[in-house]
């Protein structure tokens, strides 16, 4: 559609007109009165004209649209037997689906109908019975929503209250029955429309079903043939399995333009991900035909299957979906001889019953030999085009070729030769297999989680982890959206092709690798020398670096089928060997081959005990590391910034840890089903975690203190009521207990847990209730936790809201400095001369200052940290935070993939950072006024880096330097000013600002009395 | 005083030539330089295989997390463009070209026989003079034989003279074991000039970091001596005109290049450390020492000082050697250090 089909659908006297009705001192109005009970209502009646003019308008810019492009649109557009007794009535992308069975069922002799709503609101009663058949006997009403509590669903309810309102009593109605399907994007397909028309043909149908569940709670779903096909036998029907990280769905989205290009040939894809950010699987559905294609679904019988990574053949089905005598191409990293008998014995019994034709081909060389890396996007789309069947090869390579020269052709010639060379070796390297008359192999295809998970696990996490998510009953679901923790460690994902192996004869157990590690996988623990009876043979161990430990082992172990492989624990290894540089403390190796004997050890050394907290100093990074993580494995990027400090977090205080999350990445690898990476210590206590929404995390924080708050607070008052009975002495130390060390919270663990034991023989009410809230007793830590698209943009009036509250509450900013979880769209963290998205010009105001924005209270602990920069400032302003008795803010510098470098280099980027000035290190402490001090701490010193060589290490500032260098020059010069700028207000602050004053008022503005106060951090 | 020099065809109104540098990547430096009376300027190199890299980086740098997460299918804004390709640089030549009158003449290093011939060509049309090949190649690889090598080169300069017109000159490195055999070859090629001799990054280890250090230190006088020599050996063996490169400080020492037999003397170092003005500085002390000795050009002196026209011709041959060696055994003040380094650097 042109500019000009556009205008032509516009009336610009109309525009002309609205322009002169918007706001304007030249002709001034006031809009927005406060309206009293005296004319509101008035008011509201008055627009009535416009909402009953609207549905005529709409159908003469739909006309008109038909009249210039011959598409043609009404209110309600029928499509099925003009003397239908069955109709469907439904808005939206499942339309395709029923008019696909409608096309069906009439071949067969069925008269069924489907009426399309295009305009729901207003609701045009005329239309929509115009477009009904008169025929009809019964109507089935599917709403995409759920409405909690209500008779129905919207549109069931606006087309039941049409026909009451609009058919007279003499004329019987039809039968109106209403449903739900297709909840976030849940498959509708053909099956299920067919089972609706089913249901409508019963005398007594099912209403306010389900369809596309098995509701076995209350009973409300329809049952379905999962067999039932209507689709066209000549569309290529494709299904491609790969990893996000090899490219597979940009190569399929080309082939689709490549296809759909040809005159008469009809193109569709539709792309699935799974919910984790590292080494996600993707899974491809296309279609392709010489008529269009309105199959709304997902392929459920393909005619050919790919499956570019080898490795998910251990433990997927993918040829599911795969029909009988369809293509199957695999990448493998075996000859086409040897390919045979690498496959699980279940797929090997597929391909020979389903007569599938099998292509193999070792992409991975191919990139190798061709200088493309490990990309094999472009090798697999080659294969695809040279067997499917879908072009004539010569001219689907040509136009391959095209492809490559459109898409790479501004990034390098060099980039283009590589593609072309990959292509012509391709079509050298594939090979179809002539497959024996018998299945061969031992090899299973194994479970999703290990058999020894808990059953929830097993039964539930694990069949959404082998993708059969759809078939779990609603009685699968907890009933309130509750799940257990500590579930990630059930899935083993093996996406590392290398992790890093501990040389323990020169590691100095600094404790930096364990600290960084984004995913927890890398882990030590000191233990009493007999516990090593038993080990495994290749188990390693050494004499701890502490004095007072020296009587103990030291072992620093690696998950091996956890590791995402991101490097991050090499690159921070500061030890280098001495007569082999190359050589640390942790070196990169092949995974395959330590896969078991690592998953071996990794469980003796789940198994062994963990330091005693109270023997270690947890404001030392090489102490933090025998702090046992409550997060671990979660499904974020490898080399994620973002993660170790939450891990850091769940080190410090996770056995009595709330959080409240923000919508954004830690909201996705923090909660995103099937596994989660919360968990829990050996008592059973671990963080508890929720997420609300994006823009109201610090009121959703707030509110989980208050009652934490109150919690504590009732407790102390059935406390204090039932002294005499429980001993004075024992309740007047639970209620001045001081809990603000480990050993004071240990302490207290133990007296509430004595309290428990005396409770257990009174049976009073208020002896009940203390039982209940007995808990609470000890120290809560409330975090509010989210990225800077929540604290500096979207959640920024509430987390100000939150930090002028006075509410003893800590808030970590993890600062990517752009909206990363939705792809790097530009906030107000993001810096100046960086691109991001809507920013693509580079961005040109500087990044707001949220440090200075909260020191400016005066009452809120404030604290910049850059992990990389500085891991023991980091460590000391986690514990300041939190022990501070009032708001604290953390804001930390986070690396992300958003910024365009290899993350193994996070580290070093964000030590760059720091350096340069950009990121100075500092904290304010209110809490030091009241000692004399200076509460703004500056802990970086003066920049000894230019900004230009720290920036220009990042494809955020870089590609604007190449693509518009006259720009990028002046941004840069403006951002270094900004630089210089902010390190002159810093160091202000730093040696002058506030001048100690003792008789400063307290500087925590809580309202809570001094009894109450810290005792439910 | 005729200080003119011809050098690959091209006249040239004095013989110090601004070497391949970052210097001359600027056209408000290029005009300097001939604000300043050099000859002619090389531009620094167009090197294939940064080409290549950059593109790669850029595609990893934008396609890197892409499709792999349905709320973000990709982090990066499309910036339609991210001049990778060699038209900043042949907008340099362009630039220049047009900017100044003294020659332009561009530099290029390639990886692969494509990106040499390819190159080679957009230079030329691109209004280069004319092209020095900067052979920056580190045989690494023990199976490779210096035969080998050496037909490579030669090929390569036969391969690219036959697709331009511009002269070609060649500026090659000094490990050779038959340099005057790989100059004649070369020579046979159609090498139209033979720069000698590259200066490689020589890599730096730090012993705290324990870490390869790259490091490119400016050039001393002291290196003027290998190139004199070469020069001195080759003149008239080869038709090829040669330029020295590397050492070159002071009016003496484009002097001494002169008389051994070069064409140019190029100099890059000392501008770095006296800046663009050093030039007319070293020519004026140069037209001074002529104008003192009564040369009437630097025609006249042109090999004056070479191999075959030297006075005692064998002291560019091993006698040289025997006889510093002995000088320093016979001094009794000089300390074992002396006598190594002072070895060594006659070596």
């Amino acid at each position: 559609m042109s500019d000009d089909d556009l205008r032509s659908l516009i009336n610009e006297t109309l525009v002309r007109r609205h322009r002169r009705r918007g706001l304007s001192p030249d002709y001034p109005v006031l809009r927005g009165t406060a309206q009293n009970p005296d004319v509101f209502f008035q008011s509201r009646e008055a627009s009535n004209s416009f909402y009953r003019a609207c549905p005529t308008i709409v159908q003469d810019v739909m006309d008109r649209f038909a009249d210039r492009l011959g598409r043609s649109y009404r209110l309600f557009d029928y499509v099925g037997a003009p003397d239908a007794d069955r109709v469907i009535v439904m808005m939206g992308s499942g339309c395709g689906a029923v008019e696909e069975t409608i096309e069906h069922l009439h071949r067969c002799g069925e008269k069924v109908g489907l009426l399309k709503v295009r305009l729901f609101r207003p609701f045009a009663v005329d239309a929509f019975f115009s477009g009904i058949p008169k025929t009809v006997s019964s109507i089935a009403v599917l709403d995409r929503t759920k409405e909690p509590g209500s008779i129905g669903e919207p549109l069931y309810l606006d087309v039941i209250a049409a026909f009451h309102e609009s058919c007279s009593l003499a004329q019987p109605l039809p039968r109106i029955i209403g449903g739900r399907y297709g909840l976030s994007s849940k498959e509708f397909t053909p099956a299920m429309a067919k089972s609706v028309f089913d249901e409508l043909k019963k005398s007594a149908p099912k209403n306010h079903f389900t369809i596309g569940i098995q509701d076995d709670v209350t009973h409300t779903s329809l049952e379905y043939d999962p067999e039932f096909f209507t689709e066209h036998p000549d569309t290529v029907r494709a299904v491609l399995y790969g990893l996000g990280s090899d490219g597979t769905v940009g190569a399929n989205k080309n082939s689709i333009k490549i296809i759909g290009k040809r005159p008469n040939t009809y193109a569709q894809g539709y792309f699935v991900y799974d919910s984790k950010k590292a080494g996600s699987v993707t899974v491809s559905h296309l279609r392709f035909g010489p008529r269009p294609i309105r199959s709304s679904y997902l392929i459920s019988k393909a005619n050919f299957v790919a499956c570019h990574q080898f490795q998910f053949l251990e433990r997927m089905n993918v040829l599911k979906t795969a029909e009988d005598g369809a293509i199957f191409l695999l990448n493998a990293p075996f000859s086409s001889a040897e390919a045979w008998n690498h496959l699980p014995k279940p797929m090997q019994e597929n391909i020979l019953r389903k007569r599938l034709n099998l292509y193999v081909i070792d992409a991975y060389k191919v990139a190798r030999e061709t200088g493309m890396g490990n990309r094999i996007n472009t090798i697999m789309q080659t294969c695809f085009f040279a067997i499917s069947g879908v072009l004539p090869r010569e001219e689907s390579i040509a136009a391959i070729k095209d492809a490559i020269r459109e898409t790479y052709g501004k990034r390098g010639d060099a980039v283009v030769e590589k593609n072309f060379a990959a292509v012509d070796h391709t079509l050298e390297q594939l090979h179809k297999v002539s497959v024996p008359e018998q299945a061969s192999s031992s090899l299973p295809i194994l479970p999703s989680v290990p058999r020894q998970a808990p059953e929830f696990v097993r039964n539930v996490l694990g069949a959404m982890l082998a993708g059969q998510g759809d078939s779990l009953p609603v009685s699968a679901m907890p009933i309130d959206g509750t799940f257990l923790t500590g579930t990630s460690k059930w899935e083993k994902r093996n996406i590392a092709q290398e992790i890093p192996v501990w040389d323990e004869k020169l590691c100095i157990q600094c404790g930096k690798c364990v600290l960084v590690c984004p995913h927890a996988v890398i882990r030590a623990k000191v233990y009493d020398a007999a516990r090593l009876a038993g080990a495994p043979p290749t188990f390693k161990s050494a004499k701890p670096q502490w004095r007072e430990l020296e009587s103990l082992r030291y072992t620093l172990q690696i998950s091996p089928e956890d590791c995402t492989g991101c490097q991050l624990c090499v690159e921070i290894c500061p030890v280098k060997s001495k007569s082999e540089a190359k050589h640390k403390a942790i070196n990169m190796t092949p995974q395959e081959p330590l896969r078991k004997p690592e998953s071996l050890n990794w469980d003796f050394f789940a198994a062994l005990p963990d330091c005693d907290r109270g023997r270690l100093a947890h404001s030392h990074v090489k102490d933090v590391q025998l702090l046992e993580p409550l997060f671990e494995f979660s499904g974020a990027r490898a080399g994620c910034g973002e993660t170790p400090y939450i891990k850091l977090l769940t080190q410090l205080f996770g056995d009595r840890l709330l959080i409240a999350n923000a919508t954004g990445c830690s909201s996705i690898y923090g909660g995103n089903l099937p596994t989660t990476p919360y968990t829990v210590n050996q008592h059973g206590r671990g963080p508890a975690w929720s997420n609300s929404l994006f823009e109201d995390n610090a009121e959703f924080g707030l509110g989980m203190w208050l009652a934490a708050d109150k919690r504590a607070d009732y407790a102390r008052i059935l406390l204090a009521r039932q002294a005499s009975l429980l001993g004075d002495k024992f309740v007047q130390d639970l209620l001045t207990a001081d809990q603000g060390s480990e050993a004071g919270i240990a302490a207290q663990r133990n007296r509430v847990l004595a309290l428990k034991q005396r409770l257990a023989s009174l049976d009073s009410p208020d002896a009940q209730n203390l039982a209940a809230l007995a808990d609470s007793l000890v120290r809560k830590s409330v975090w509010l936790v989210g990225g800077d698209g929540w604290a500096y943009d979207i959640g920024a009036g509430g987390l100000d809201h939150v930090l002028g509250s006075g509410a003893n509450v800590n808030v970590l900013v993890l600062d990517t400095e752009v909206y990363s979880n939705t792809g790097g769209q530009m906030s107000k963290a993001t810096p100046r001369a960086a691109v991001a998205k809507f920013a693509a010009g580079g961005k040109r105001t500087v990044k707001k200052d949220l440090a200075l924005e909260a020191i400016s209270y005066g009452s809120v602990y404030v604290a910049r940290v850059a992990m990389g920069g500085n891991d023991t400032q980091t460590v000391k302003a986690f514990l300041e935070a939190e022990a501070y008795d009032g708001p604290s803010l953390i804001i930390a510098y986070s690396h992300c993939i958003a910024h365009g470098y290899d993350m193994a280099f996070g580290m070093q980027q964000q030590k760059a950072a720091v350096l340069s000035g950009y990121w100075p290190l500092m904290r304010y402490d209110p809490a030091l006024r009241l000692q004399g001090k200076n509460p703004f701490q500056l802990d970086s010193r003066s920049p000894t880096m230019p900004l230009e060589k720290y920036a220009y290490q990042e494809a955020r500032y870089s590609t604007l330097a190449r693509s518009d260098p006259q720009t990028a020059r002046e941004l840069l010069a403006l951002a270094q000013a900004d630089v210089d700028r902010r390190w002159k207000v810093y160091s202000n602050y730093a040696e002058s600002i506030e001048t100690p004053n003792l008789a400063d008022p307290e500087p925590v503005a809580s309202a809570k009395d001094t009894s109450s106060r810290g005792e439910t951090k | 005083m005729d200080i003119t020099t011809t050098y690959l065809g091209l006249p040239l109104r004095s013989p110090i030539v601004a070497s391949a540098s970052p210097m001359c990547d600027s056209i408000a430096n290029i005009r300097r330089f001939e604000e300043n009376g050099i000859g002619a300027v090389v531009l620094p190199s167009l090197f294939e295989e940064q080409l290549e890299l950059e593109g790669q980086s850029v595609r990893a740098d934008l396609s890197r997390g892409a499709e792999s997460f349905p709320e973000s299918l990709n982090y990066f804004p499309d910036l339609h463009n991210y001049n990778l390709g060699p038209d900043a640089y042949l907008e340099l030549i362009h630039q220049a070209k047009e900017g100044v009158s003294i020659p332009v003449i561009a530099s290029l290093n390639g990886i692969s026989m494509g990106g040499w011939t390819r190159y080679a060509r957009l230079i030329e049309q691109a209004g280069a003079a004319a092209l020095e090949l900067n052979i920056y190649d580190i045989v690494t690889d023990a199976r490779h034989k210096g035969s080998r090598v050496e037909k490579d080169y030669c090929e390569l300069v036969t391969e690219i003279k036959s697709g331009i017109h511009i002269p070609v000159a060649v500026k090659i490195s000094r490990f050779f074991t038959a340099m005057a055999n790989v100059a004649k070859q070369l020579d046979d090629a159609g090498a139209d000039g033979l720069v000698l001799f590259n200066r490689f990054y020589q890599p730096d280890i730090d012993i705290d970091a324990l870490e390869i250090v790259p490091s490119l230190t400016l050039s001393e006088s002291s290196e003027l001596r290998l190139r004199l020599h070469w020069v001195a050996i080759l003149y008239e063996n080869v038709c090829a005109n040669m330029a020295v490169t590397g050492g070159v400080h002071t009016s003496r020492d484009v002097l001494k290049a002169m008389m051994a037999g070069a064409h140019v003397a190029m100099m890059t170092s000392a501008f770095f450390k006296n800046g663009i003005r050093h030039a007319k500085v070293v020519l004026h002390e140069m037209t001074q020492w002529m104008e003192e000795h009564e040369y009437e050009s630097i025609r006249q002196m042109r090999g004056s000082m070479s191999r075959r026209a030297a006075p005692n011709p064998s002291a560019f041959d091993r006698a040289n050697y025997l006889r510093v060696l002995s000088s320093y055994t016979l001094n009794p003040r000089r300390s074992t250090n002396d006598q190594i380094s002072g070895t060594a650097e006659t070596q």
